[in-house]
């Protein structure tokens, strides 16, 4: 590959995998040969609150957060925390959104709404190239834990990215505790047969 | 080989690389994972102390037999180790000391934001500040170097952005074990050093004086400061964390790249200024290095530019280097023509793709899967249809709240009910505060719940007034003002939240586990007892799950007039990994009457005219099935749990 630099951003809700799913695309960047770095903030909360990671590769990264309309993926692992990420997007980038909705608790308490989907696609629109919907959740789900669903999401990702296959299973089979590796693997497999049908 | 490594990673690493054979520290976000890093290499030791400053004085210790040790906290836990820390500046270590202190600029997980450099000039002591993992591990062996060179301790600086943020380093293919030495010492008594009585700490003031222009003079040719040549119309002065966002922002600029944050050097200032135009200084926080470069008569921007408060980002340098017409703005490029919308859903699926708002050009043809439910509605970007245009600033948020199947809960909502006033702590039940539970009234310092129900009970506000703390803050800071409470005649209640483990920074062990952090048993404290003794003689234990028992039992505490201490039970379901099926509602019962979302959990969803529960996010811990008044929401345990 010949980019001179990516930056992704993932955003989710705890406890939804944001977190090994970032891990996995840091260390796939740093095997395929470039300088990378990858910030996170939790917060307060270890469920239930909002979690972003920043993940850069390039020739030479300095920082390890993103730029405002410099990202080039964005990875929705919830459409209300995708939303929030779409002026980081640089004009033109790519999408990739969970069609999964976890609403925060001022909705729940009635203070505020969850925008409609239509809402939500009209504004990443304002600036995606490319934007997919799927249902990580929903094949995470079929291979008996929804937690999976960001390796779903990353197998599109590895797709959309024109990448092989055998470097990002390299890193789930090193990061990944050995007795989920295979359920791991399965869930990047889903999702990459998802993006070669989906994405031609 | 090369290995991706968080800067605490890093900083434990380096600690290990160093040969230091023991680690003390407190549990606290962003530093905890130095100490737990450091614990898992060969041949270390490693403990979670009580509180920070006990761990600074474990430490003195170690450095006074004669071992390399280092210590770490988070930037508040410095305050409380701070008297020590002043102390043994003056003493100085025999082994080297370093303590590694990580700052929370943003204030991501703390009650202030506060720049621990500023405890260089104040304690006088050496401070280092490396600015990626790499940095944090070499920086952390020459901290070593340097403490014992000059017989000081030395502080290490990180900050949230470098301590959770993941970069390459080189590291050791085998790791060789360390050998603590565990034989017998022979201490060698030297009370002239040792024992800061009036006329030996009149001496050593004056060497920690010259100890510090001894090290600014070292400074000037240390490799930790280095200038890196470039365009001369700017120089800039930025160290750790600041550098990175400098150099994305002023690729070409000469940079002054300072690794020793205290003290610093003075002909090195004056070099860069001969080498450039001007000088423009980028930190984080306080306005240290601009404040030093005009003492030495160099004329220097800096907080004119950038911001006192609040963390930075290579956004924010860029932002406010452009008004000051320092860089010019990017302007972002659209790679893409038209957008095109890719439906991956399910068939049938009534999705925004497939909803066909409008119809514009460039949409996309999807996939097989997509067909079925109609391709690609494009909102279009430019006013599509009868779409609102939302704005991102004004989505709403998802502030923190209690994890579902938080033992916490049950009592917050029950001190919510009876209307108590709450005198709250650090430590997970901070979020007791939040809405819309709205228990907790007041939030410092580590363990001052304790001491300020007190004040407010003598000025007479006695109206169900308590204190909540959790274990791991009662072992920290809660005796002190416990045993005040019992000697002064106080009429207080104090809840101990005691969920076995300090579990709002990952589960660290402390004295109500049982266990240490290096995993051998160890006692458990018990807290009824240590109550009892200190003289409360009415002290009752809880589970918090039991609705009945904590209303009666917190009534009875509330409106006593005896000073009372409640222990509510229940160990951390994320560190037991409890969890049970979650329940499901019976929408024939559920009439949205509000109960269950009252308790604040994020699983319980508002649909408008009944509620429904995330299975995903859904603990399993059925206090909503307690709650509901209608038995509307239905439990699905199998374990005989709470129906």
């Amino acid at each position: 590959m010949a980019l001179e630099k990516v930056d992704f951003v993932l955003a989710g809700v705890g406890g939804q995998g944001t977190i090994l799913a970032s891990d996995i695309l840091v260390e796939v960047g740093l095997e395929a040969g470039y300088d990378v770095k990858k910030s996170e903030v939790h917060g307060m909360a270890q469920r239930g609150g909002g979690v972003e990671s920043q993940v850069r590769w390039g020739e030479k990264v300095y920082s390890a957060t993103v730029e405002k309309g410099e990202v080039d993926f964005l990875l929705g692992f919830e459409m209300l925390e995708v939303a929030r990420w779409i002026d980081f997007l640089k004009p033109g980038g790519d999408v990739i959104v969970n069609r999964y909705r976890i609403p925060p608790p001022p909705v729940n308490m009635g203070v505020a709404r969850y925008p409609d989907e239509s809402e939500i696609q009209r504004l990443l629109l304002t600036r995606a190239g490319r934007l997919v919907w799927v249902d990580a959740t929903d094949v995470a789900r079929e291979l008996g834990n929804a937690a999976l669903s960001g390796v779903v999401l990353l197998g599109l990702l590895a797709v959309d990215l024109g990448m092989e296959p055998d470097l990002w299973l390299g890193v789930i089979d090193r990061l990944v505790p050995e007795r989920f590796v295979a359920l791991n693997r399965e869930a990047f497999s889903r999702g990459a047969a998802l993006g070669a049908e989906m994405l031609v | 080989m090369k290995k991706l490594l968080s800067g605490n990673e890093a900083i434990g690493y380096g600690a290990y690389l160093a040969g230091c054979g023991y680690g003390v520290g407190y549990p606290g976000t962003p530093s905890t994972e130095i100490l737990q890093a450091y614990s898992t290499y060969p041949g270390v030791h490693a403990e979670w102390a009580t509180n920070e400053k006990v761990a600074l004085d474990v430490a003195t210790g170690i450095s006074y037999a004669g071992e390399r040790v280092f210590c770490t906290m988070k930037h508040v836990g410095l305050n409380v180790a701070a008297d020590s820390l002043f102390s043994i500046v003056f003493t100085g270590p025999r082994g080297g000391l370093v303590v590694a202190v990580a700052d929370d600029p943003g204030m991501h997980s703390s009650q202030n934001e506060q720049d621990t450099r500023q405890y260089g000039r104040f304690a006088k002591l050496p401070v280092v500040e490396p600015g990626d993992s790499a940095e944090g591990a070499e920086f952390m062996k020459a901290a070593f170097e340097l403490s014992e060179q000059f017989k000081t301790p030395v502080i290490l600086r990180s900050v949230t952005r470098l301590s959770h943020s993941r970069t390459p380093l080189e590291v050791m293919d085998e790791l060789v074990p360390l050998h603590a030495a565990h034989e017998t010492v022979k201490y060698d008594r030297d009370p002239s050093r040792q024992i800061p009585l009036p006329m030996n700490a009149r001496r050593m003031h004056r060497e920690v004086e010259q100890k510090m222009l001894d090290i600014s003079a070292w400074a000037e040719t240390c490799e930790l400061n280095r200038i890196e040549p470039g365009d001369s119309r700017l120089g800039i002065v930025a160290s750790g964390i600041a550098y990175q966002y400098a150099r994305e922002v002023f690729p070409d600029a000469t940079f002054l790249k300072l690794g020793l944050a205290y003290p610093l050097p003075t002909e090195l200032f004056h070099t860069l200024a001969g080498m450039v135009d001007q000088v423009v200084v980028v930190e984080e926080l306080d306005p240290i290095y601009e404040h030093h470069i005009r003492l030495l008569g160099i004329p220097a921007r800096g907080k004119d530019i950038f911001p006192l408060c609040g963390e930075f980002s290579t956004e924010l340098v860029r932002a406010r280097a452009v008004t000051a017409g320092l860089v010019e703005a990017r302007v972002p490029v659209s790679t893409g023509g038209a957008p095109i919308v890719f439906n991956g859903l399910p068939e049938g699926t009534t999705g925004a793709a497939g909803s066909g708002d409008t119809t514009a050009a460039g949409s996309g043809d999807g996939s097989s899967d997509a067909a079925g439910s109609g391709v690609a509605g494009n909102g279009n970007g430019n006013g599509g249809g009868d779409v609102a245009l939302l704005d991102p600033a004004t989505l709403p948020g998802r502030p923190p709240m209690l994890c579902p199947g938080c033992a916490h809960r049950p009592i917050f909502y029950v001190l919510q009910r009876l209307r108590a006033m709450v005198f709250g702590d650090i430590g997970c039940y901070t979020l007791g505060a939040a809405p819309p539970l709205n228990a907790t009234h007041t939030c410092g310092a580590m363990g001052a719940g304790i001491g300020v129900v007190h004040g407010t009970d003598l000025v007479g506000v006695k109206d169900r007034t308590v204190a909540v703390i959790g274990d791991s803050t009662f072992f920290h800071g809660g005796l002190p003002p416990l045993v005040n409470i019992a000697y002064n005649k106080g009429v207080s209640t104090v809840i101990v939240l005691d969920n076995r483990i300090t579990a709002m920074t990952g589960h660290q062990a402390n004295p109500a586990t049982g266990a240490t952090m290096m995993g051998d048993e160890s006692p458990t404290v018990s807290i009824e007892a240590v109550a009892r003794a200190f003289g409360f003689s009415k002290v009752d234990t809880l589970d918090p799950y039991d609705l009945d028992e904590v209303r009666r039992v917190l009534k009875d505490h509330l409106d006593s007039s005896e000073p009372s201490v409640v222990v509510a039970r229940y160990n951390c379901v994320l560190q037991t990994k409890e969890r049970n099926a979650a329940p499901h509602v019976d929408l024939e019962s559920c009439n949205n009457c509000g109960t269950c979302l009252n308790i604040g959990c994020a699983p319980i969803i508002n649909r408008g005219d009944h509620v429904e529960i995330d299975d995903i996010l859904c603990n399993g811990c059925n206090y909503c099935v307690t709650v509901c008044p209608r038995d509307a929401i239905v439990s699905n345990r199998t374990d005989g749990g709470e129906e």
